[in-house]
């Protein structure tokens, strides 16, 4: 045990937390913000709203994305919605319950004072977004309207048709787009950050690859933001888009940030099952449709009569069964283990057998058609494209997919990183969702951190530097990073051997899902341990990349993510492994209930572990953060 | 039910870079599963080539649910292919028969210029919604949200039109390399709101202004629209069209100037 951690929690009772912090912070004035510049690596929700928001308030601010444009960013693909404790539905809902429902949903391993502050501004959020023009769903008298989401009682949900994470990257990329236009934020597109430089002690800034050239170059800056997102491709098939990875995260790590609670993966229940081998990713559909589909599996196993031959009473609505006051809106890993239960069991349908049932039928007759294509319209849309079956005459197939990683860099109060100027944002932190994140929370966080937690916190950093100098790019340190991304690179290039990074991804990630995936066992994990690095050797000797390292080469680009997978695969198995209960999303087969629910151990693990890097990627050191709650009472969460 | 597609003879574009000639590359895939996605086949193709120590096929693609707007290509002639409404990445191979020829190109459009073989470099899209394509509103002090009423059929058809992704199809599409409908559907779900009256006038100006520098004319094909993956309507021109020629006289800008 250690306690090198410092989380820098704010004095005073919760609720006050955030006011005091706001009240003390050092300030850089108007005048002096110019002379900083501060990095912003991702255009997501997160990276895009920071970058715009500091470039307002006058820091200088460069941008980097992987991709074309800032609006690509995976942020956009989220569908059902994003939640604020506005209460304008008077249901009882207010930032405690917000606060409260986030902790509970995250079985009671996040840190109380960040969940807090996150349903603070979460009222900020929505009113922000509505100035900027996003077109929130509205009510016939033009007020905005909500949905329900997992996890909760109350309806606080604020959406966008289907495509809500669409229509706030879009409001957050335009305020981006408007401060690119006037000169206050550089942008670097089709940029890869490719390593972070760290000079005595300080995050210095970071070397990119230009993906059209090849080019490495170096970047020095005051403070350095990654918003880079989370590490759901580690399982090659997710919900994620292709490019997401954990480079930018992991190289840091390297570099000595703390990597927190990486057995923190959500598995999202409603994903379409997968096809065929070939697959290259599953595709999600919003746990939104969980309000109106009623999920079940027929209760004989191996019953393969078509969907509507089977009669009422011979299926099992299996969550409206176990979960009678939250049915269908079961949070996400407790509807995925459920699902995982019923299909282990001979019970699952479709050709492979290997999806459960989310049916509209009864929906239909309540609601009309008409109703029901409004609500959900263009994701039945793109179900039938992928499938090609009507989920309005014929139910959906669903099972469980990655689509979310809790765990990520470890970040203080102020989101700062254990090196000093460096601070993570969105879904590269660990912070606000512990062990698992409730449905809408994600575009809330991403809010919440780039809008109105960064441009806060990371002036209380700033001011200690003003008027001192920091290190450029001469400074010798920058060329050193640079010639190991270009050996590493090289590395990669001249090894020759058969196979393709995408084959090594899709072997790793079959070790993950296998063993680190939604349910997890010593003898497994241990196993694990043994395969990923055999496998990593055979990369090294067996990896073919063709193509040079000058110029554009996306099969060198997978290279280098899938290598990071790598090491980050080892550190998800050795942190689940060490984690000796089962909490959220990390569901150890050793400790549950007799009814095969979750069972945590408050006693020993009411922690956040945080994993310090040592040169050997199967020998990291663990680090202790005890989460202290004040406000909150253990309880075993319970969703009957 | 899965079927397998025997035979089939794709014809891509591969070109080294921006300023060399490019031509096609015939290649066969015998057997393919009607279950796979497009980008999923040439996923196949790809990893054969670099067996074969070939290099890869570049393509832009991520999300691959159709929202992301990276995918780009032109197949048979068509933007995203043969189905409606559907981005490249959401075609599935059962849209095609066995024995098929198909051809496979990236954008052309002299706005696009491509990179390598099917990429092109769309960041002429990022140039117009800079030059106004937001609405000002600075991080805090922000109203609350429902002191602004909008009414459902206003925030519908707002919508609508802010469902662009983004993917320039609808230049593909169109045979003068106009980028109207993307500039349309932007400056019409801004300026539907009444959070985007105050710069109503000055957004569609400037931006059509820009719009202009980089693109072709619109001559009202409706290509774009049959091509656009979100089946956004041309009656977005209209709009963007009329906000345009108000913006003339209530800027006065060119007024003053003749």
């Amino acid at each position: 045990m250690s306690s090198i951690l410092d989380s820098k929690t704010p004095e005073g009772p919760l609720a006050d937390k955030w006011q005091n912090f706001k009240a003390n912070e050092k300030l850089v004035n108007p005048a002096n913000k110019r002379k900083f510049k501060v990095i912003v690596v991702g255009t997501g929700l997160a990276g895009a709203s920071a970058a715009a928001t500091l470039a307002e308030l006058g820091y200088q601010v460069d941008a980097f994305t992987f991709h074309d444009s800032p609006r690509r960013a995976h942020s956009i693909a989220a569908q059902g919605g994003i939640n604020a404790a506005k209460n304008y539905r008077g249901d009882g809902d207010s930032v405690h319950r917000l606060f409260y429902d986030t902790i509970k949903g995250g079985d009671f391993r996040s840190r109380e004072s960040n969940v807090h502050r996150l349903a603070e501004v979460s009222v900020n959020i929505i009113d922000q977004m509505v100035a900027q023009g996003v077109p929130f769903a509205r009510e016939y008298g033009g007020m905005l309207d909500n949905r329900s989401f997992g996890g909760a009682q109350v309806s606080r949900t604020f959406y966008a048709r289907g495509q809500t994470g669409q229509q706030l990257l879009l409001g957050a990329y335009q305020q981006l787009a408007r401060q690119i236009g006037q000169g206050g934020v550089r942008l670097f597109n089709r940029s890869e950050l490719v390593d972070v430089v760290v000079i005595e002690g300080r995050a210095a800034g970071i070397v990119v690859r230009d993906l059209m050239t090849g080019e490495l170059s170096s970047h020095s800056a005051h403070a350095v933001v990654l918003a880079t997102g989370g590490y759901g491709n580690a399982f090659f098939l997710s919900t994620n888009a292709m490019a997401c990875n954990v480079t930018a995260a992991w190289r840091a790590h390297k570099r000595g940030a703390f990597f927190a609670n990486p057995c923190y993966t959500q598995i999202h229940p409603t994903c379409i099952p997968q096809s065929d081998d070939f697959q290259s990713k599953l595709t999600l559909m919003s746990e939104s449709l969980r309000n109106d589909g009623r999920v079940w599996v027929p209760k004989v196993a191996g019953d393969n009569r078509e969907p509507h031959l089977i009669p009422e009473d011979e299926r099992d609505y299996y969550l409206e069964r176990l979960y009678p006051s939250f049915g269908n809106l079961a949070p996400r890993d407790i509807s995925s283990r459920a699902a995982k239960r019923a299909v282990d069991a001979g019970q699952g349908v479709g050709p492979k057998q290997n999806g459960v049932y989310l049916d509209f039928g009864e929906a239909v007759g309540r609601l009309g058609r008409d109703t029901v294509a409004e609500r959900y319209g263009n994701l039945f849309d793109m179900y039938e494209r992928i499938t090609g079956e009507n989920p309005y005459d014929v139910p959906m197939r669903i099972y469980p997919a990655s689509h979310y990683t809790m765990g990520g860099l470890w970040v203080d109060y102020e989101l700062m990183t254990t090196i000093p100027g460096l601070y993570a944002a969105g879904e590269a932190n660990f912070s606000d969702h512990g062990a698992n994140r409730l449905g809408a929370s994600a575009l809330m966080q991403g809010l919440s951190d780039g809008y109105f937690v960064l441009p806060y916190t990371i002036s209380n950093y700033l001011s200690e530097w003003l008027n001192k100098s920091v290190p450029d790019t001469s400074h010798p340190e920058f060329a050193k990073v640079e010639n190991e991304a270009r050996d590493r690179y090289n590395r990669f290039a001249s090894v020759g051997g058969t196979r393709s990074p995408d084959w090594f991804h899709r072997e790793l990630g079959k070790i993950i899902w296998d063993y680190c995936g939604m349910e997890r066992t010593e003898a497994g994990l241990e196993k694990a341990l043994g395969e990923i690095p055999a496998l990593y050797e055979e990369f090294k000797k067996d990896l073919r990349v063709t193509g040079g390292t000058d110029g554009l080469n996306q099969t060198l680009e997978k290279a280098g993510r899938v290598e990071d997978f790598f090491e980050l695969g080892m550190l998800m198995c050795r942190d689940a492994l060490d984690r000796k209960e089962s909490c959220g999303g990390h569901f150890r087969a050793e400790y549950q209930t007799a009814e095969g629910e979750a069972l945590r151990d408050d006693d020993n693990f009411a922690h956040v572990a945080a994993w310090e890097n040592t040169g050997d990627p199967m020998e990291p050191n663990r680090h202790v953060e005890d989460l202290v709650y004040e406000e909150v009472h253990f309880q075993t969460r319970s969703y009957k | 039910m899965t079927n397998t597609l025997k035979d089939l003879t794709l014809k891509v574009w591969r070109q080294d870079g921006p300023n060399t000639s490019g031509s096609f590359e015939t290649h066969t895939i015998e057997e393919i599963s009607d279950e796979a996605s497009f980008l999923e086949m040439i996923d196949i193709l790809n990893e054969r080539l670099i067996e074969d120590g070939k290099e890869a096929i570049v393509f832009d693609h991520d999300c691959r649910e159709g929202i992301c707007g990276t995918c780009s290509l032109m197949i048979n002639g068509q933007a995203h292919g043969p189905e409606r409404g559907t981005a490249t990445c959401q075609l599935h191979m059962r849209k095609f028969s066995s024995g098929d020829t198909i051809v496979i190109e990236p954008w052309r459009a002299s706005a696009f210029p491509i990179i390598r073989d099917l990429m092109v470099d769309r960041s002429s899209f990022d140039r117009i919604v800079e030059s106004g394509g937001y609405i000002t509103a600075a991080t805090g002090g922000a109203p609350d949200a429902n002191l602004i009423p909008v009414p459902k059929p206003v925030s519908d058809a707002a919508m609508d039109a802010a469902q662009c992704i983004g993917c320039g199809a609808c230049v593909a599409a169109c045979p003068n390399g106009a980028a109207n409908l993307f500039t349309a559907a932007k400056i019409t779900h801004l300026n539907l709101l009444p959070q985007g009256q105050a710069e109503r006038y000055s957004r569609a100006e400037d931006m059509v202004e820009t719009m202009d520098s980089y693109f072709g004319s619109c001559t009202n094909h409706g290509e774009c629209e049959a091509a656009c993956p979100k089946e956004i309507s041309i009656d977005v021109i209209a709009l963007m069209n009329a906000d345009y020629r108000k913006a003339k006289v209530q800027n006065r800008k060119q007024l003053s100037r003749t």
